[in-house]
């Protein structure tokens, strides 16, 4: 397979902002498919609602853009369906962290075998700019004119408190390493979660004066330190970078192959009875 | 010859109806009165290869039974209430993207968290319109414990072959009661499987979302390589977001009239002494079951009266009120402070007169209650 038969060239071009950050990110998921050898009549995107979301529109496989913050229960009910499909679910800060925090959470508890990967562009951008739960404390949104009052998430440690069996973080600047990351999330029989930070010059960068698109990708790469980099450095050191990489890697049972025993136990003793 | 007859509750034969049918998903939420229908499924699924699972919530239990369903399996959930109201704007979804699913609710006493062990019929028009915006839906009203598990093959048959999500709606009294009941060998039944594209994927374009005459899009599954597109936005014949008027029009107008023009055959009453009646009750679910003796029992002082007991509530039977034709009163009974009167009385106030009896505190409407009622009516003759 090469890349170009993971996406439907006829939806292009998408519908996301110039500089915005999304595309790349959706470009490092579709490598890492391609990289990963898998069959794309046996995936299925299921994605939520915002800007992140409607990139499964533009992949060329089985794709479910859900209603708000619901991608993650869909996605269960279709790997329990055909626990044989790769399930990725693509969602956003808002769409992930707040509204379907609650799906968040339980799919991490569960393990269930679903890869995600969250476009985190720290706000609402299809409504044009409201805070999210992982908008930075202080910063400027359409709903915080005053300031951000509402600490935000990290993501990838809930994610991990919960039981997710793959964690990472990557960002639009740093593409081949958030390729590598994905794919090592698909890689995971379990529940596998990426952050990926994308830029929204459009809502968040203007409002906060980040500059354009280029000057946000340099953000990105200023202010975040790799895992390696970052071992051995004082949390003072680290104030203020987001570690990316690779951040945990558990192990657990996974829920379909939990079920699938159940059912087989279940009918081998009804076999005998 | 020995006795089949099991004793079981509403809720039971409910599972054992949609086990006849062909479940091969539930997904649901701990919701009294509703539970039960869980826990045996929870029991009876797995040993069948079939999947049961316990979501995080109302919403995510939706959720997960339209993307079960996505993957070609016939899927439920069940509820009640606060749950019905949860699961409204999923429920849109399964409408608008056309995803066969069946949602059971067990109604009790609302709103808000209302009386949960209580019985109502107070989601009479929720079930008709919980969900934002013009949609089709299908509801059906059993009575009794073996019409509870008939009609619940029959919404697995409407979901599938029409493709519309259909709700099933049981009360409190009717989930819990318990009845002995024969039920039908499974092979003995008619069942029905949505429309599949007829070509392979890749031999022609797959249009998820193009129907033929009879309305009804194909339906293919996730998995089968047609690499097709679902979503909650309107959408064109290929299943992918539009913002034309025109072809947004076109595709509501197409849902609702796929219902529509079935009406004659997904429609259900049944009738009890109408030919004759001056006085006919209308009443569903386990109020039916008051209204039977009431009627009975108003024969019995003289009174011609009648009872019109619709299984399917949405769409309304409508067209089977020809067999109160000459009714100039009807009694509309219900566990509530009045919701289906107001679909008789737009079907019938031009040659008829309508009253009501209701109760909305938790406890059924009683045969006396009705039989003053019919007895009021007959009055205004």
């Amino acid at each position: 397979m090469a890349v170009k038969d993971y996406l439907r060239r006829e939806q292009l071009p998408h519908i996301w902002c110039a500089g915005c950050g999304h595309g790349i990110i959706m470009g490092a998921l579709v490598r890492a498919l391609e990289r990963s050898d898998i069959d794309p009549a046996k995936v299925v995107a299921v994605s939520g609602i915002g800007c992140s979301s409607r990139a499964t529109t533009y992949l060329n496989v089985d794709t479910l853009h859900t209603t708000h913050g619901r991608a993650l229960a869909f996605a269960t009910g279709v790997k329990l369906a055909r626990p044989d499909l790769t399930v990725i679910v693509i969602t956003g800060d808002g769409d992930a962290a707040a509204i379907g925090g609650n799906h968040l959470i339980h799919s991490a508890r569960r393990n269930i075998d679903i890869t995600v990967v969250c476009f985190n562009n720290s706000t609402y951008g299809m409504t044009s700019g409201q805070y999210s739960p992982m908008t930075p404390l202080g910063h400027l949104a359409t709903t915080a004119p005053y300031g951000n009052l509402d600490r935000p998430f990290d993501l990838c440690r809930l994610v991990e408190a919960a039981g997710a069996t793959y964690v990472a973080r990557g960002t639009a600047y740093h593409a081949t390493q958030l390729e590598h990351l994905i794919a090592e999330g698909l890689a995971n029989p379990g529940f596998s979660f990426i952050e990926a930070i994308s830029q929204c010059p459009t809502y968040y960068g203007r409002r906060n004066r980040l500059g354009e698109a280029v000057a946000m990708l340099k953000w990105q790469k200023d202010n975040t330190i790799s895992v390696q980099q970052a071992a051995g450095k004082t949390p003072a050191e680290l104030e203020g970078k987001l570690v990316t990489g690779r951040l945990h890697q558990g192990r657990g049972p996974e829920y379909t192959a939990s079920y699938r025993e159940l059912v087989e136990r279940l009918q081998k003793r009804g076999e005998t009875v | 010859m020995a006795d089949k007859r099991r004793l079981m509750q509403g809720n039971e034969a409910c599972v054992e109806g949609a086990l006849a049918a062909g479940v091969r998903f539930f997904a649901g939420y701990p919701i009294t009165p509703s539970t039960e229908i869980a826990e045996v499924m929870a029991e009876r699924l797995p040993p069948t290869g079939g999947v049961f699972i316990q979501m995080e919530d109302e919403i995510a239990s939706m959720g997960a039974v339209i993307g079960a369903s996505l993957c070609g399996l016939k899927s439920m959930t069940a509820t009640s209430g606060p749950g019905f109201s949860l699961k409204q704007e999923n429920l849109g979804y399964a409408s608008l993207a056309e995803i066969p699913c069946v949602m059971v609710n067990v109604q009790r006493v609302g709103p808000s968290t209302g009386r949960p062990t209580s019985v109502a019929q107070g989601d009479v028009m929720q079930a008709r319109w919980g969900t934002h915006g013009d949609h089709p839906v299908v509801a059906l009203c059993p009575s009794s414990v073996r019409e509870t598990f008939d009609l619940t093959v029959e919404a697995f048959n409407i979901s599938e072959s029409l493709r519309v999500p259909v709700i099933l709606l049981l009360d409190e009294v009717l989930g819990h009661m318990r009845e002995p009941v024969e039920l039908p060998d499974p092979v003995t039944l008619e069942l029905k499987d949505r429309p599949r594209p007829l070509a392979p994927p890749g031999e022609r374009e797959y249009l998820p979302y193009a129907a033929g005459d009879d309305l009804v899009p194909p339906m293919a599954s996730y998995g089968e390589g047609y690499a097709f597109h679902v979503t909650g936005l309107f959408h064109n014949s290929a299943g992918f977001p539009t913002n034309d008027s025109a072809e947004s029009e076109r595709l509501l107008r197409r849902l609702m009239q796929k219902v529509e023009v079935r009406h004659h055959s997904i429609s259900w009453a049944e009738t009890q002494d109408t030919e004759d009646a001056g006085v006919v009750v209308v009443a569903y679910g386990s109020t039916a079951r008051s209204a039977a003796r009431a009627v009975k029992a108003a024969r019995e002082a003289g009174i011609k009266a009648g009872l019109f007991r619709p299984l399917t509530i949405w769409p309304f039977p409508a067209h089977l009120l020809v067999r109160a034709e000459k009714a100039r009163s009807f009694v509309v009974a219900e566990m509530n402070l009045g919701q289906l009167v107001y679909e008789v009385e737009r079907h019938v106030c031009h040659r008829a007169r309508v009253g009501r009896v209701n109760r909305a505190g938790g406890e059924l409407l009683t045969p006396g209650e009705i039989l003053e009622a019919i007895k009021e009516a007959a009055a205004w003759q």
